[in-house]
């Protein structure tokens, strides 16, 4: 499949802070990209400068062949974007939101209106359009934000954190969305910072810190990076001193890395189970009580761990 | 341009979707209109509102005509509304105007008669029509209501000395072509007919007055204090509309237009149309509304209706300006409030701005309300379009300076954060 999206050494500056430091990546036709990372890390920047809102201090990208900072309209006609805050006019019904979003897109009269119909039954919102978007829950609010981005069936669909604050029937009502409109062959750029997400949708995953792209791949390649390894994540009291004990615990035979975070230390180890009883033992010795363990199998977050020496949600 | 129209009109729907806005945008102004009304003894019949305008006539003319206008001012009708002095010499006159003594004064030119009625034995020569020769209406700027009173005074005065002096020569010329008259005695019918103009009813022109029905030149207190009303809660919309474009941009509907394929300029004009659209409302609904449960009389309905679009422009632009220099639509918003009070203040909202020291009424010159107010007196007290050059040309300038320096702010910051 070709690239439709070709992103090339963008920057953004902020006055002296660097919030997106020359990042790179492509994005192939019917693909489900995820951009993942913790907040801050640039992810929102990154779709701004895409969705031709910001303009890029430096480097440029192409969306269907089109430049974001040379035909920034051209690109507008391509995309849909689903912002991350629920960007809608509360006084408005659904229908209505709906209808001068897609007259911004440049939609009218029958053909409109019949997309519109089309949009609603999508998000499950046909019988209450109605109703002014005020008088929505959170979820609903969150669908209707999506339906505006996919009124003028975009090529590709930029997703910024559309699950932010909202509960777990609608987020699944969300994620089941993006899988069905990516059968349908749209391509969707998605950025989170929940790692279930990105491993349940995306095709292909970029990892984004501190504005860099610091791992990019399939989940496959990403977790091969990190080899064959368990992440062993110990829950401690508030008080305790996470990080003495995650200093102590290196000392453990097979024990590659031990971090601490808020009442957190995790462990990365070739098998979890072998160090178990070495790991509880150290947290007696110290008189740390450990309130539960998990143990977890290779994935982004452990590679996310891996790359920063951090936990995603940090 | 469709966008353009489309964002103003969602504006628009969400204004009238706003209970709060609107309690403060029509009640509020409609409630103020009737408590000035009770306060003014309008609705009592007891109306004392506007009097005692001083001016100054000149009568160089001694004629006919000219004696004829100096009684208009001197007579018992309008003894209430003018307070007129007589002077001999129109430098003085000027010069009490420009000293701010008097609010107008009128010089009616010498020979003023005689270019209405010509001199005897040469009506009918040919090459002996005579110089036209017209009042001058010395107006006193910093105090347009009485100005512009005394010259409707005038302007009725002299439009109906020269509806009398048409009628009476084209009586004259039909009789003598059908022989009904002699040529010989032509001049002599229509001499009389001519003094008789400018004798004639001279006292019908009269203000503040039920007797002469709607003919008359009835100057209604409402038709001052509604739009007073209107214009001070014009500012009030206007910042509330300036207001929304923070509000989006906070909502993030701002950034979301802006991601969409319209451009820039179609944005920010679409949300300036917006506002426009709930000024013209506001000051429409009030002013239909003034007239259906109070039956104020507005005048002349085209110069109203460019009256509000140049006060709503004018108003507008300061709404863009404050929206310019605010950060949050929370400051938009008290400043927009004390802005509609200090403009309603000096734009004499509340007092006539007559009776304001002369640098308040320099000051007001700044305020929609001042000039919006100067045109709908104009136009309550029988003026037209025509009359209304200075008070609309003074509003469009105004929001053309004003919406200038907005674009020149949202540039240096952006629309949206760039």
């Amino acid at each position: 499949m070709p690239n439709i999206l070709e992103v090339r050494n963008l920057v953004k500056n902020y006055g002296n802070f660097t919030a997106v430091k020359g990042i790179s990546f492509d994005i192939k036709e019917g693909e489900i990209f995820s951009l993942l990372g913790p907040n801050g890390a640039g992810k929102t920047t990154t779709i701004s400068m895409l969705s031709t809102l910001y303009t890029p201090t430096s480097g440029d990208a192409t969306i269907a062949g089109y430049s974001i900072t040379k035909d920034p309209m051209a690109v507008k006609q391509v995309i849909g974007v689903v912002p991350q805050e629920i960007a809608l006019y509360e006084d408005l019904t659904a229908r209505e939101n709906l209808i001068f979003w897609g007259q911004m897109y440049g939609l009218s009269g029958r053909s409109l209106h019949c997309r519109v119909d089309e949009v609603l039954e999508q998000i499950g919102l046909a019988d209450k359009a109605k109703n002014r978007v005020k008088t929505y829950s959170g979820g609903m609010k969150r669908r209707v934000n999506i339906g505006v981005g996919l009124l003028h069936k975009p090529r590709l669909l930029f997703m910024d954190e559309p699950t932010v604050g909202i509960d777990p029937q609608s987020r699944r009502a969300i994620l089941d969305t993006v899988k069905d409109l990516n059968k349908q062959g749209m391509t969707v750029l998605y950025t989170t910072h929940y790692m279930e997400e990105a491993q349940e949708l995306s095709d292909r995953v970029g990892i984004i810190d501190h504005g860099e792209l610091i791992a990019l791949g399939t989940q496959d390649e990403l977790t091969r990076q990190v080899g064959q390894t368990d992440t062993l994540v110990l829950h401690i009291g508030e008080n305790e001193d996470a990080d003495a004990l995650a200093a102590s615990l290196k000392g453990i035979k097979d024990v590659l890395e031990a971090n601490a975070t808020d009442h957190e230390v995790s462990i990365i180890t070739p098998q979890a189970e072998n160090i178990l009883a070495a790991v509880v033992g150290k947290a007696n010795e110290r008189g740390i009580k450990i309130h539960s363990i998990d143990i977890r199998e290779p994935n982004l977050e452990a590679v996310f761990l891996h790359l920063t020496g951090r936990a995603l949600r940090d | 341009m469709k966008k353009l129209f489309l964002i103003g009109l969602k504006d628009l729907q969400l204004m009238f979707r706003d209970r709060a806005a609107l309690t403060f945008m029509l009640l509020a102004p409609f409630l103020l209109t009737i408590g000035m009304g009770f306060v003014t003894g309008r609705f009592s019949g007891n109306a004392s509102g506007i009097s005692d305008i001083p001016v100054v006539i000149v009568n160089l003319d001694q004629g006919e005509l000219g004696n004829a206008l100096e009684d208009v001012f001197f007579s018992e009708d309008l003894a209430d509304l003018v307070e007129p002095t007589a002077s001999d010499s129109p430098e003085a006159a000027r010069q009490l105007i420009d000293s701010d003594q008097a609010s107008a004064a009128v010089i009616i030119p010498k020979g003023f008669t005689d270019s209405i009625i010509p001199v005897q034995g040469t009506m009918f020569r040919p090459n002996t029509t005579p110089e036209p020769v017209q009042i001058e209406v010395y107006a006193n700027p910093s105090r347009p209501t009485g100005a512009g009173i005394v010259k409707a005074i005038v302007d009725e005065f002299v439009s109906r000395v020269e509806e009398g002096r048409v009628s009476g020569m084209t009586s004259i010329i039909g009789l003598m072509q059908n022989g009904l008259l002699d040529p010989q005695n032509a001049e002599a019918e229509a001499r009389a007919l001519f003094e008789n103009a400018g004798m004639t009813e001279s006292t019908a022109i009269t203000l503040k007055t039920d007797k002469e029905g709607a003919a008359s030149t009835e100057f209604d207190l409402l038709a001052y204090f509604a739009p007073s009303m209107a214009l001070m809660f014009l500012m009030y919309t206007v910042s509330y509309g300036g207001r929304s474009i923070l509000a989006e941009r906070a909502q993030g509907t701002l950034p979301r237009l802006m991601i969409s394929p319209t451009h820039t300029a179609q944005v920010l004009g679409g949300k300036v149309l917006g506002i426009f659209f709930m000024g013209v409302a506001q000051v429409g609904i009030l002013i239909l509304a003034s007239t259906v449960f109070f039956q104020v009389k507005w005048g002349d309905p085209l110069g109203v209706i460019v009256l509000i679009l140049a006060a709503v422009f004018g108003a507008a632009g300061w709404g863009m300006l404050i929206t310019a220099f605010a950060r949050t639509p929370a400051q938009v918003g008290s400043v927009g409030s004390a802005v509609m009070l200090i403009f309603g203040i000096l734009g004499g909202s509340f007092v006539n701005l007559e009776v304001m020291p002369p640098f308040i009424r320099l000051f007001s010159n700044i305020t929609p309300n001042k000039w919006g107010l100067d045109g709908f007196t104009t136009l309550a007290l029988g003026g037209t379009l025509k009359n209304l050059t200075e008070p609309i040309s003074a509003l469009l300038i105004m929001g053309a300076v004003l919406f200038g320096m907005a674009v020149v702010l949202f540039n240096r910051s952006g629309l949206v954060q760039k």
